[in-house]
C-alpha cells in the first residue's frame, strides 16, 4: 500500500472514468441546427473529481473491512447515544416541544407550508418503516396508498360533502384496505418479486387514475377541495395553514405513539422476527400470513390518512403527484435515517424534504444526490444515520 | 375476426417481444449469478441508445458513409454500455455481496436513479430525435406491408443474439464458469473459478444485450429522452419473472409472451390499459405460478 501504487491506482480510475463519461459529458449534439458542443472542462472535471474520489472510496472501504472484524456493538452512533442519555432526553424533548408550538407564529406562512409537507413524509417515512424496518417487506408501491388517501377525501367529499375530520379515519381504513387487497396475492412471494410486483401496484393505481375519466378526471385532476374546518367555522387562509400544521404535528405524535407501542407489542416482535428468518419464525407459531397482511394493513394506513392531509393542504390533486419516484423518496427517507429506528426516520425524511427546499438551486441535483445517497448509504453505512439497536439480553455468570 | 389484423398484432407482438427479450436477458443473467435484481440495467440500456445516438450524430456531420456510421456508433454502444455495466457493478454491488438482499436492490435502485439523472443533467430533459440507422431494403419491398424491414432485423438480430448466448454458455469455458458459479459460488471458488471475474463478465454481456436492444428500439421507434430505460426495464423485468427468473430460454419466452398479449389487448381491447395490463398479467401469473413459467430446475439457471 505505498504511496506510488495510489497513485497509479487513482490516476487510472480518473481515466477511467475520463473515458467512460466521455460522450454523455462532453459531447452534447443539438439535433435542430446540427452542431455539436463540445465541453472539455467537463472531462477535467470528472478526471479530477475522480481521482481524489477514489482515494477517499478506497479509504473508507479499507475502514470498513477493518471496522468489520470489530465487535459490531461499539459502533452505536454519536447520535443515538444523545438521544438514549436521560440527561438530554427531557429538556431536548421539551425544546422540541416549545419549537413546534411557537413554529407557525415566529416563521411565515410558507415556511410552515414547507413545514407541513415535511411532516406529511415523516408520517409516510414511519408508515414505511412499519413494511420495510420492521417486517422487512420491501415495498415499492407504498405511494398508491398515499393515493388512495387523496383520492379518497376529494371524491368524497366532491360526491358526498363528506367533510375532512371524518374523512380522515376513513382515508386511513381505506388504505389499510388496499394494502390488504395488495398484500393477500403477494403473501407468498420472496423479497425481489415482491418489490417489483408492489411496483406494479403503485403503477396500476396510477394509470387507472390517470385513464378512467369518468371516475377519477383524468389527468387534469381534482381541483378545490375544501381545507379542514373548525368546527364549523370559515377560517382565513393563514389560519387555517397554522391549523393544519398543529393538525400533521397531532397525527406525527400519534404515529410515533402507536408504533412504538406496536414496535414492542407482539406483533411488532413478530414482525422483527418475520424480517431474520422466515421458517424459524413459522416453526415458533407465528403465522407468517396474517402478520405479512397486518404488516401491510397497519403500514398502508398511515399513508392514507398522509393523503388525505395532502389533498386537504394542496386543496388539487392529480396523477402526477403519485409516481413511482414518490415511492422511491419516501423509501430514501427511511433508509437514509436508518430501517426501524424512529427517530432516524423522522431526521431522514426531514433533511430529505426541507435541504432541498432551502437549497432551491440545489433543485435540479436534487434526484442525482437521492441516487447517490442510496448507493453510499449502502455500501458505507447500511444501518442509515440512526441505527436502530436491537435489544439484547446478556447472559451475566 | 380480420385475419390481416391480427396478422399484424401478432408481428407487432413480435417486435416488441424480441426487444423485451433482449433487456431481460440482462436481468436473468445478472439474477441467475448473484440473485439481485438489477434495477439500473434498463439505465444501461438508455446509456446504450444515447451513446448510439451521440456517436451517429457526430459521425454522420464529419461526413462519413452511412454504413459505417451505423457499425461505428452500434459499437460505441456497446462498448460503452458495457463499460458501464462493469463499473456500476464494482461501485454499487461488489462492497454489498455479503450483506443482505435488500441493501443489494436499494443500492441498484440508486444506481438506477443517478444513472437517470447523469444523463438528465448531462445531456437533455426533451426527447431527442435518433435517425433511423437500419433502412428500407430494397428486395423486401414487396412484403413490407406485412412486416417492416426494421421490423425484421429486430428480429433476426435478437435470434442471432440468442444464438450466440447460447453457444456462449453451453460451449465455451466462460460459460461453463457462469453455470458452476451461479448454482454454487464458493464450490466455485474452491475449484479454482475466479468467481470475481465471471460476475464481471455476466455483467458484461448482459449490458451489450441492453446496449443492442438499446439501438434497435431507437431507431424503431424514433425518440429518445433519458426516462427510456426505466418503464422497458421493467417490462423486460416483468418478462424476465414470467418466464421464471435465473432461466435464458425463459426469459425469451416470457418477452415473446408479454410482447403478444400487450400487442393483442392494446390492438383488440384498449391502448389506454396497455401498461396496467402487463402488470395485472404479471401478478396473475406470479400468483398461481410463482417460479414462473420455465422457472423449476435449478440447473437452468445461468
Amino acid at each position: 500500500m505505498t504511496a506510488k501504487n495510489e497513485l497509479t491506482k487513482s490516476l487510472m480510475a480518473s481515466i477511467w472514468f475520463m473515458f467512460l463519461t466521455f460522450p454523455i459529458m462532453v459531447i452534447r449534439v443539438n439535433t435542430v441546427t446540427d452542431t455539436i458542443e463540445w465541453r472539455w472542462q467537463n472531462m477535467f472535471a470528472v478526471g479530477f473529481g475522480a481521482f481524489f474520489l477514489s482515494m477517499l472510496w478506497r479509504y473508507l472501504i479499507r475502514k470498513k473491512e477493518m471496522s468489520g472484524k470489530k465487535d459490531s456493538q461499539s459502533r452505536k452512533s454519536p447520535i443515538y447515544q444523545v438521544i438514549r442519555d436521560q440527561k438530554f432526553a427531557l429538556p431536548g424533548l421539551a425544546a422540541i416541544a416549545v419549537f413546534t408550538i411557537l413554529f407557525p407564529h415566529i416563521f411565515s406562512m410558507y415556511q410552515t407550508n414547507i413545514m407541513i409537507s415535511a411532516l406529511i413524509y415523516v408520517m409516510l417515512g414511519l408508515g414505511l418503516n412499519i413494511v420495510i424496518g420492521l417486517a422487512g417487506l420491501l415495498d415499492l408501491g407504498y405511494v398508491a396508498f398515499f393515493a388512495v388517501g387523496a383520492y379518497s377525501y376529494a371524491l368524497l367529499n366532491l360526491h358526498y360533502g363528506i367533510t375532512f375530520w371524518i374523512a380522515l379515519p376513513l382515508g386511513g381504513l381505506l388504505g389499510a384496505v388496499a394494502g390488504i387487497i395488495l398484500g393477500y396475492p403477494v403473501l407468498r412471494l420472496r423479497g425481489d418479486y415482491l418489490a417489483i410486483v408492489t411496483l406494479g401496484f403503485g403503477e396500476i393505481i396510477r394509470l387507472v387514475m390517470e385513464n378512467w375519466n369518468e371516475f377519477s378526471f383524468g389527468p387534469s385532476g381534482i381541483a378545490n377541495i375544501p381545507k379542514p374546518g373548525f368546527f364549523g367555522m370559515e377560517l382565513s387562509l393563514h389560519a387555517t395553514t397554522i391549523y393544519i400544521f398543529y393538525t400533521i404535528v397531532a397525527l406525527v405524535i400519534f404515529t410515533i405513539f402507536v408504533i412504538n407501542r406496536l414496535e414492542n407489542s407482539r406483533i411488532g416482535r413478530a414482525w422483527i422476527a418475520l424480517k431474520d428468518d422466515e421458517i424459524a419464525c413459522q416453526a415458533m407459531g407465528i403465522d407468517k400470513a396474517r402478520t405479512k397482511l397486518r404488516a401491510f394493513a397497519l403500514g398502508a394506513t398511515w399513508a392514507g390518512m398522509g393523503g388525505v392531509v395532502f389533498a386537504a393542504k394542496t386543496t388539487f390533486i392529480n396523477p402526477a403527484s403519485f409516481t413511482i419516484w414518490e415511492s422511491v423518496i419516501i423509501l430514501c427517507t427511511v433508509v437514509l435515517g436508518g430501517m426501524g429506528s424512529i427517530p432516524g426516520v423522522i431526521c431522514g425524511a426531514m433533511l430529505l424534504i426541507l435541504l432541498p427546499e432551502y437549497l432551491r438551486d440545489f433543485g435540479e441535483f436534487r434526484m442525482i444526490t437521492f441516487g447517490s445517497v442510496l448507493v453510499l448509504m449502502m455500501v458505507f453505512r447500511p444501518g442509515g444515520m440512526i441505527e436502530n439497536v436491537r435489544k439484547t439480553y446478556q447472559f451475566k455468570k | 375476426m380480420d385475419l390481416e389484423y391480427f396478422f399484424q398484432l401478432f408481428l407487432g407482438g413480435l417486435t416488441r417481444g424480441s426487444i423485451y427479450a433482449l433487456i431481460a436477458l440482462g436481468y436473468t443473467m445478472v439474477y441467475g449469478i448473484i440473485q439481485l435484481i438489477n434495477f439500473a440495467h434498463g439505465e444501461i440500456y438508455m446509456i446504450g441508445a444515447f451513446t448510439g445516438l451521440i456517436v451517429s450524430s457526430v459521425l454522420t456531420m464529419v461526413g462519413m458513409p452511412i454504413p459505417a456510421v451505423v457499425i461505428l456508433a452500434a459499437m460505441a454502444a456497446i462498448i460503452y454500455s458495457c463499460s458501464y455495466g462493469y463499473t456500476m457493478e464494482k461501485i454499487a454491488y461488489k462492497p454489498l455481496r455479503k450483506a443482505p438482499r435488500l441493501s443489494a436492490l436499494i443500492s441498484a435502485i440508486g444506481m438506477s436513479l443517478f444513472l437517470q439523472n447523469y444523463v438528465l443533467l448531462a445531456q437533455t430533459s426533451d426527447f431527442l430525435p435518433f435517425p433511423s440507422l437500419i433502412p428500407d431494403f430494397d428486395f423486401w419491398e414487396p412484403y413490407a406491408h406485412i412486416i417492416t424491414s426494421p421490423e425484421l432485423v429486430i428480429i433476426m438480430t435478437t435470434v442471432v443474439v440468442m444464438i450466440l448466448l447460447t453457444f456462449l454458455i453451453k460451449f465455451t469455458k466462460i460459460g461453463k464458469a457462469m453455470r458452476a458459479t451461479s448454482q454454487d459460488k464458493m464450490m466455485a471458488a474452491l475449484l479454482g473459478i475466479n468467481v470475481d471475474k465471471v460476475i464481471s463478465v455476466t455483467f458484461i454481456v448482459g449490458s451489450a444485450t441492453a446496449a443492442i436492444g438499446g439501438i434497435l428500439i431507437a431507431s424503431h421507434i424514433g425518440q429518445i429522452n433519458f426516462y427510456m430505460g426505466f418503464i422497458a426495464g421493467i417490462k423486460a423485468f416483468v418478462a424476465a419473472v414470467l418466464g421464471g427468473i435465473g432461466s435464458i430460454p425463459g426469459a425469451v419466452l416470457g418477452a415473446l409472451v408479454l410482447g403478444w398479449t400487450e400487442s393483442f389487448f392494446a390492438g383488440y381491447i384498449s391502448s389506454d390499459y396497455e401498461d396496467v395490463f402487463a402488470f395485472l398479467f404479471l401478478v396473475l401469473i406470479l400468483i398461481f405460478r410463482p417460479s414462473g413459467i420455465l422457472g423449476r430446475s435449478e440447473t437452468q439457471k445461468v
